[in-house]
């Protein structure tokens, strides 16, 4: 059973959203999709300052196994990206909620980060799937 | 889905399981590069026991191995020798690969892949009607691949001391039966080992001996970054039925001579080679970041081709694949990767042996 912090909140896709002091939102994917995954090899960043809309791929991984699209989990601009994931993109493997973060967002709207799901729908999801 | 008699032993040690041809399979334990780094420094061992035995006994086995595949059994002179060998339909199309082994007289065991496994029964029983001999799918059989250069040592601590000494001096490509074990030193990871045929009454116990000796269990993950690194074929990829020997670098086993020697697929197979195929099987090097992945279009002067595999290295560090590409094409390529056009090196694979980088370089 994979660990899903109570503080985050997720999406169908398995990314996770941390909502930040600033009100800005921390975006990176789940324990459960990382074990899915298998060992990351290669990461492709989104563009700092670029406009997303919600559910527009941004990002790739790669993992030994296949590669995966990141979906923006809300509308929002790009204020940061993990460039340490350049180099080392296994970070993910080993910490998928902290130092394998992958890009920060100043979302359109907090409320639509809230509406996403909270971590006890997500657990319900992925229970199902690693049945 | 069927289970193999290690399942239980690959939930408690953490796999995580797949479908692998209707088959619950561990694709890693934990990490897939660490596994492929042991298996190239020390020693792994992979369930392969969904992989399809078959014995064949009988006068007739031989005359009939020698029409059913396209290398010759005849080379097969001493007990216990291997051959590689693809099984071909009439238009020369590869209907499986499969490693025939002479264990004396008139008996030879096959090994086929798993996902084939129907098909093929159903061709060498339909093939083999008017031929006097049988056709036997032992039941309740397990296999254990133990591979890497610390494999053969590791296993010779579990196995008792008459058995040791049989197999200790036992050639490449040979196999022998030690009581209820049929000890082959062949693989699919390029490294030297073994692959163990036993009852699956026995299995669990070999295979608990065999990680307390020290060997770690091994997902099919790293099978196939192991496989692709030494450029072995995988069926259904790299060929299929669609393919011949002759257009994924196989024409190193099929046999030519003699000319009277009818096998399956002969005819078609020799007008190809009369009029020269179009394509070839070669290695890709990607120059920059990303992975190469199977159906990824190649692109050349010469004309496009396709990736029949490709993964990323975890020996070289950077992405490999094999790929079929127009006989013209030089030692550049470009291939689409998500939209995008990227520079890859063409090489004549395999890219890694016992450890070490050995591709060449084409000029």
């Amino acid at each position: 059973m994979s660990n899903t912090p109570n503080e985050l909140f997720y999406t169908q896709s398995h990314e996770w959203v941390r909502i930040e002091d600033d009100g800005s939102v921390t975006v990176g994917i789940s324990e459960h999709a990382q074990a899915l995954l298998g060992d990351m090899v290669f990461i492709e960043l989104p563009e700092i300052d670029s406009e997303l809309d919600v559910g527009q791929d941004c990002a790739v991984i790669e993992s030994v196994k296949a590669a995966s699209d990141i979906y923006s989990p809300v509308a929002g601009t790009v204020i940061a990206i993990n460039e340490a994931l350049e180099d080392a993109p296994e970070t993910i493997n080993s910490d998928a909620y902290g130092e394998g973060w992958i890009f920060k967002l100043q979302p359109a709207s907090l409320s639509d980060v809230r509406e996403l799901m909270s971590a006890e729908e997500y657990s319900a999801l992925i229970t199902e799937d690693e049945d | 889905m069927n289970k193999t008699p290690l399942y239980d032993q690959h939930l408690a040690m953490n796999a995580k399981m797949v479908d692998f041809s209707g088959w619950n399979m561990p694709i890693h334990y934990g990490s897939q590069l660490n596994e492929h780094n042991i298996v190239r420094s020390d020693a792994g061992m992979f369930d392969v026991s969904h992989m399809n035995v078959l014995d064949l006994r009988g006068e007739q086995a031989k005359a009939f191995l020698q029409k059913l595949v396209a290398n010759d059994v005849d080379q097969l002179k001493s007990d216990g020798k291997a051959l590689y060998t693809c099984m071909l339909n009439e238009q020369a199309g590869v209907i499986d690969d499969l490693i025939i082994y002479f264990i004396h007289n008139s008996y030879y065991r096959i090994v086929l892949n798993a996902a084939t496994r129907k098909k093929d029964l159903a061709w060498i029983t339909q093939q083999s009607e008017h031929f006097n001999l049988t056709l036997e799918s032992p039941e309740g059989l397990a296999m254990i691949a133990i591979q890497g250069p610390n494999a053969r040592t590791k296993v010779h601590q579990v196995l008792d001391d008459e058995t040791c000494t049989k197999v200790a001096e036992m050639k490449p490509f040979n196999a022998c039966f030690c009581g209820e074990l049929f000890i082959a030193r062949t693989g699919y990871t390029g490294e030297d080992g073994y692959e163990i045929v036993l009852p699956a009454s026995g299995v669990e116990v070999l295979w608990t001996k065999l990680r307390q000796a020290g060997v770690a269990p091994i997902g099919l993950g790293a099978r196939d970054t192991l496989r692709l690194e030494a450029a072995m074929s995988l069926y259904g990829a790299d060929m299929d039925e669609s393919i011949s020997p002759l257009e994924c670098n196989l024409n190193w086993t099929v046999a030519w001579q003699p000319v009277e020697r009818d096998f399956i697929g002969r005819t078609a197979l020799q007008k190809q080679r009369e009029a020269g195929v179009e394509y070839k099987l070669v290695g890709l090097l990607l120059e920059g970041r990303g992975v190469l992945r199977g159906h990824q279009r190649v692109v050349s002067d010469a004309g496009d081709g396709k990736v029949t595999s490709g993964t990323f290295s975890p020996t070289l560090g950077r992405s490999i694949a094999l790929a079929r590409v127009p006989v013209a094409m030089g030692n550049r390529c470009q291939v689409e990767i998500r939209g995008k056009l990227q520079d890859a090196r063409v090489v004549k694979p395999p890219f890694v042996h016992h450890g070490k980088a050995c591709y060449e370089e084409l000029n």
